[in-house]
């Protein structure tokens, strides 16, 4: 099948909102087993490259394939090998923990025998298992997010991607969501894109991505992108300044 | 994190066992799922169960009582014999029960649009179309649950529809359930933000209701206005009642099933289109905040 493909590759991809460009021959690539950061201020088109990847926008330009299955041509078969959390909370907030997560392992074909033994085994992983039959309603910010990571795996898929997971939590919530994702990467092989504006939660060895006004400024290894001297965020700052104010 | 480790926990998803099946048996899966959400949310949110229920014992306590003397309805099919105005009313406002909760369902879709959760439908790995037919189908199951609770009720105040009938409208109301529901859905797609729905209310629902065979017979209507009677004429909610009247007195409208059924394709071909990522108006729709113009 589809060999040694990358987890994601993106190839010339562009997207409009009528006049505006949002994205303009986006490449990139997350590569099997690794932690990729999408860095981009507010606006970059970290959200539309997102909603490209994962169907929500058709992309008329460019190319876009999961372990080696085109999006437009095999959406099924690459959509089964994404999870995805999404940078709004998408849980039903009056169902239960469970009933949510039965829910998504529903969408995915997923019977509720197995389904029930694969949610045991995430709620323990991301420490929310006494919240099982709890609504949503009753959890933190923090531990929405968890729930989310977990129904986000409930159909163990290959790669995730993540749309600013972090925002709007504590330090606490935020250091303990980098901890599950870069355990699922080191234990299970899992490749993750990461979206994010927050240094704290790269690691120099991660491959990065930065987007700028729609297209891709930069990328490589995360403590590549920084000059002899310069922290990652120097270097994020002076890749996205203006033109004018980069030369200088 | 050793790169020794990486290497060889990047070989393993390709052994992976995946859980999810992408088959017909995975669809009816992923079908049940979300009728059971629907479902889930309708009998939590005790109020709406008990709204939908009292809107049309409303007009069925109060409204056709009092017209009881003023509007008496002669004998027209299916009834065989005159009948009170009360009775004429139950199947027009079983359907109505479904007319808003196709509105509802449609409501429901843009709020999930807005918060996200459609979204999380969308990336399920079914094809488009079935996935909105199983959203189409679950508001259906809603409004079946509510049209029978409905009919319970007007079973014990005024009623003559015999014990088969009850069944037999059963593939009726999943008629013009699917067919108020593909109009909804469609709706839902062009309606932009919530606080839109106030217009659907009244450009569709009420003239939807009034303008149809549920409070009046058609003849009557065609005395005062031909062009009214037209009117309601061409309304598929008409057929609507129709067909589900006709079928509570176990007898077959034909006209009105193609015209329900006609309508329900006719609207979720619509839906489908307009959902479609590529080609309607999700493409033009505007894009996340801030990445937008």
């Amino acid at each position: 099948m589809s060999g040694a493909a990358p987890a994601l590759e993106v190839a010339g991809v562009g997207h409009r909102f009528g006049a505006r460009a949002a994205l303009a021959d986006v490449s990139m690539r997350v590569e099997r087993g690794r932690f990729a950061a999408l860095l981009g201020p507010n606006g970059a088109g970290k959200t539309t490259l997102f909603s490209v990847i994962t169907r929500l926008y058709d992309n008329r330009q460019g190319r876009v394939a999961i372990f080696g299955h085109p999006l437009d041509r095999e959406p099924s078969r690459a959509l089964a090998r994404l999870g995805v959390v999404f940078q709004a909370r998408t849980l039903d907030t009056d169902l239960t923990v469970e009933q949510n997560l039965l829910y998504h392992a529903n969408l995915h074909g997923i019977a509720r025998g197995a389904a029930r033994v694969r949610i045991a085994e995430l709620l323990d992983r991301v420490g929310l298992s006494d919240r099982r039959g709890d609504k949503v309603r009753t959890l933190s910010g923090g531990q929405s997010r968890r729930i989310e990571i977990a129904r986000s795996l409930v159909h163990r898929p290959e790669l995730l991607l993540l749309d600013e997971p972090t925002v709007g939590l504590d330090l606490e919530s935020r250091a303990d969501i980098v901890a599950i994702v870069r355990a699922l990467v080191r234990d299970e092989g899992l490749s993750v894109l990461w979206a994010t504006h927050i240094f704290e939660e790269i690691d120099p060895a991660d491959d990065a991505v930065v987007l700028h006004r729609g297209q891709v400024v930069a990328s490589g290894r995360a403590g590549d992108l920084a000059r002899p001297g310069e922290t990652l965020a120097d270097a994020f700052r002076r890749l996205v300044a203006d033109p004018g104010r980069a030369a200088a | 994190m050793s790169s020794s480790r990486t290497v060889e926990a990047a070989a393993r998803p390709e052994t992976r066992h995946r859980l999810g099946r992408l088959d017909a048996v995975g669809y009816l899966i992923c079908l049940g799922g979300i009728v059971r959400r629907e479902l889930l949310r309708f009998f939590n949110q005790k109020e709406r169960f008990f709204s939908a229920l009292v809107r049309p014992l409303v007009w069925l306590f109060i409204f056709a009582a009092g017209f009881r003397n003023t509007l008496g309805v002669s004998i027209e099919p299916p009834y065989q014999t005159y009948v009170l105005y009360e009775v004429y009313v139950v199947p027009g406002l079983a359907v109505m029960i479904q007319l808003f909760n196709g509105m509802q369902s449609s409501l429901s879709m843009v709020y999930d649009r807005e918060v996200g959760s459609m979204k999380v439908l969308l990336t399920s790995p079914y094809p488009r179309w079935t996935l909105l037919l199983a959203k189409l189908i679950a508001g259906v199951s809603v409004s079946i649950v509510q049209a029978y609770a409905f009919l319970a009720v007007a079973y014990f105040w005024e009623s003559d529809i015999p014990a088969l009938g009850y069944l037999a409208a059963l593939p009726a109301f999943l008629a013009s359930g699917l067919m108020l529901g593909a109009i909804g859905l469609f709706l839902s797609s062009l309606v932009r933000q919530l606080e839109n729905f106030a217009s659907v209310m009244n450009f569709v629902i009420f003239p939807m209701f009034f303008a149809s065979s549920a409070l009046y017979p058609l003849w009557r209507i065609r005395e005062s206005s031909e062009t009214l009677y037209w009117i309601c004429e061409l309304n598929p909610f008409s057929h609507a009642v129709q067909l589900v009247r006709f079928a509570l007195y176990l007898q077959f409208e034909p006209l009105a099933c193609a015209v329900v059924v006609g309508t329900a394709l006719a609207f979720f071909g619509m839906a489908v289109v307009a959902y479609d990522p590529g080609r309607g108006l999700m493409a033009r729709r505007g894009g996340p905040a801030g990445e937008t113009p």
